[in-house]
């Protein structure tokens, strides 16, 4: 049996003493939202707190809607289920609606949130571990200590971000608003692209700090001819974090030239990872023609060399590569379906 | 600093019990039922939210208690396994839930752990779509691994309970040469809660 460590429990009801209570804790406070990630990592100590501040009260987080401008406006305490089954994000984000009816199990999906899923901590076969077990290993760059048990003298934790949702808003540009207490310096409040949330140090994959509350996620207006799509690869169909995830977005004109296009892949290190090079082939091929045909050929192989697995989560590392250019395929036939 | 093992006072919902409890602030559900109200049919399988083994319905929904905090479980309606035959007989049912009656009589299980959340998945998908098909059927028990029977018996054992909750005839299952099923009427009743 796994227990949880000891800590002070909270059930605030506004953003704002939730976000004083984190603060106060000084750096050994954690928000808690649907619990599927925090809890788990709580339970092996590589997260450790002293107060946990249960978000489950404040309605403020919570909701989908349909903004003015027809793009989404999501509180980030909306269940997953409910992001994967709403008919306004199938319509207007329709890799979001797929890539988050992917994540884990059932229960899962009725316990997590788009928050929780895009904060969610990255993973490694070396760091989702009890802490008896890093204990006798040796502990890694992730927490507690100097080595690398991924890159031999790896300086930086490579553990992979494993957030099926991030591609998807990453290709559907979201942005994120943030809140933290105020001080003498400013509102606490800031507003993130969604490009800007993720730096490369598994460690603690974002440019935010733990203090910082996700309060609002927002999805732009689509055009009317965005397809959007996302596929995965993992052992099982169900439960599994992602050995690979890639969302793809095509806009398409009247006549189905492509004007736009963004592939976005996800499990490779720890930031998602555009693969820009890839995806600009796409541009001026035309759906159902020859010229897209010879484009995906294109897209496939660019994409295999521009993406790295590294062997730190399950499945053979270059087999996952060998999957990269058929996860792309089938991440742009879903959009296009 | 820390109000270490303070407990704190829940008022909770369980299998329509109102139950008063004073537990620890970082107990999760799942300890809460079984170490503090006895309740030992959910199971502690993983503790880590990869097994399904500890699953129980709040507001009607399959979630995982493991990963539940006791106190986040407050002002919710909690079911676990051993409320299932309870509410079926409240709702005017006699016998054993039809679920539990077909798990029964499929055999759809060896030792028994993934049982109580696999039960509850599938009540829960038959409280939703009374006449889910195959697919929905695997998908709904999906987040309940079951390390013995392959799940061909499990799957077969709620369609067993669907067949005979819309009155059609039953399918032969796949481990048998006749239908044992054919010739038998309303066997939920007749087998009742002494199976």
């Amino acid at each position: 049996m796994l227990r949880l460590p000891q800590f002070t429990l909270e059930r605030p009801t506004t953003i704002e003493e939730a976000i004083q209570l984190v603060a106060d804790a000084n750096g050994r406070g954690r928000f808690l939202a649907g619990g599927t990630d925090l809890i788990p990592n709580l339970k092996h100590e590589f997260i450790e707190a002293d107060v946990v501040v249960a978000l489950g009260g404040i309605e403020a987080l919570r909701g989908i809607e349909v903004t003015a401008e027809g793009g989404l406006s999501i509180g980030p305490l909306t269940s997953l289920v409910d992001i994967a089954e709403s008919a306004d994000v199938q319509r207007i984000a329709p890799a979001l609606a797929q890539a988050v009816g992917t994540i884990a199990g059932p229960q899962h999906r009725q316990m997590g949130t788009i928050g929780g899923n895009v904060m969610l901590d990255t993973r490694c076969q070396w760091i989702n571990q009890s802490h008896f077990w890093r204990s006798s290993l040796g502990f890694c760059l992730k927490k507690d200590g100097s080595a690398c048990h991924v890159v031999e003298g790896g300086k930086r934790c490579v553990a992979a971000a494993s957030n099926d949702s991030a591609p998807a808003l990453a290709t559907l540009a979201a942005t994120l608003d943030f809140q933290k207490a105020p001080t003498e310096y400013g509102n606490g409040k800031r507003t993130l692209a969604f490009d800007e949330l993720f730096k490369a140090d598994g460690a603690w994959n974002k440019k935010v700090s733990a203090d910082e509350l996700l309060t609002r996620i927002h999805i732009p207006a689509t055009p009317v001819g965005h397809k959007g799509g996302y596929a995965k690869l993992r052992m099982r169909g169900s439960i599994d974090f992602p050995l690979l995830g890639v969302a793809a977005r095509l806009d398409v004109d009247g006549e189905g030239v492509i004007e736009h296009a963004d592939i976005v892949v996800i499990a490779l290190q720890a930031r998602p990872l555009r693969v820009r090079k890839a995806s600009a082939l796409l541009v001026g091929a035309k759906l159902g023609a020859a010229s897209y045909d010879d484009a995906l050929a294109a897209v496939m192989v660019a994409a295999y060399e521009q993406c790295h697995p590294l062997p730190n989560i399950p499945g053979d590392h270059e087999w996952r590569q060998e999957m990269v250019p058929i996860y792309v395929k089938r991440a742009l036939a879903a959009a296009i379906a | 600093m820390l109000a270490m093992s303070t407990p704190i006072s829940l008022e909770l919902s369980i299998n329509d019990d109102r139950v008063r409890a004073s537990v620890p602030a970082h107990w999760t559900l799942l300890e809460l039922l079984r170490y503090e109200l006895g309740l030992t049919g959910t199971k502690q399988g993983c503790d880590k939210g990869d097994c399904g083994a500890c699953t129980v319905l709040i507001d009607g929904k399959p979630q995982l208690s493991c990963l539940i905090l006791a106190a986040n479980a407050e002002g919710k309606k909690v079911q676990t396994i051993e409320g299932l035959q309870p509410a079926h007989r409240k709702a005017g049912g006699v016998g054993l839930d039809p679920v539990q009656d077909a798990f029964d009589r499929c055999g759809a299980l060896q030792c028994g752990f993934c049982q109580s959340g696999m039960m509850l998945s599938a009540r829960a998908l038959l409280n939703e779509n009374p006449t889910p098909d195959r697919t929905e059927i695997r998908q709904a028990l999906s987040g309940n691994l079951c390390r013995c029977t392959g799940y061909t018996q499990i799957v077969q054992a709620v369609e067993l309970a669907i067949a005979e909750s819309t009155g059609a005839e039953p399918e032969s299952p796949s481990w048998s040469d006749g239908n044992p099923w054919k010739s038998t009427t309303s066997l939920s009743g007749k087998n009742g809660g002494d199976a």
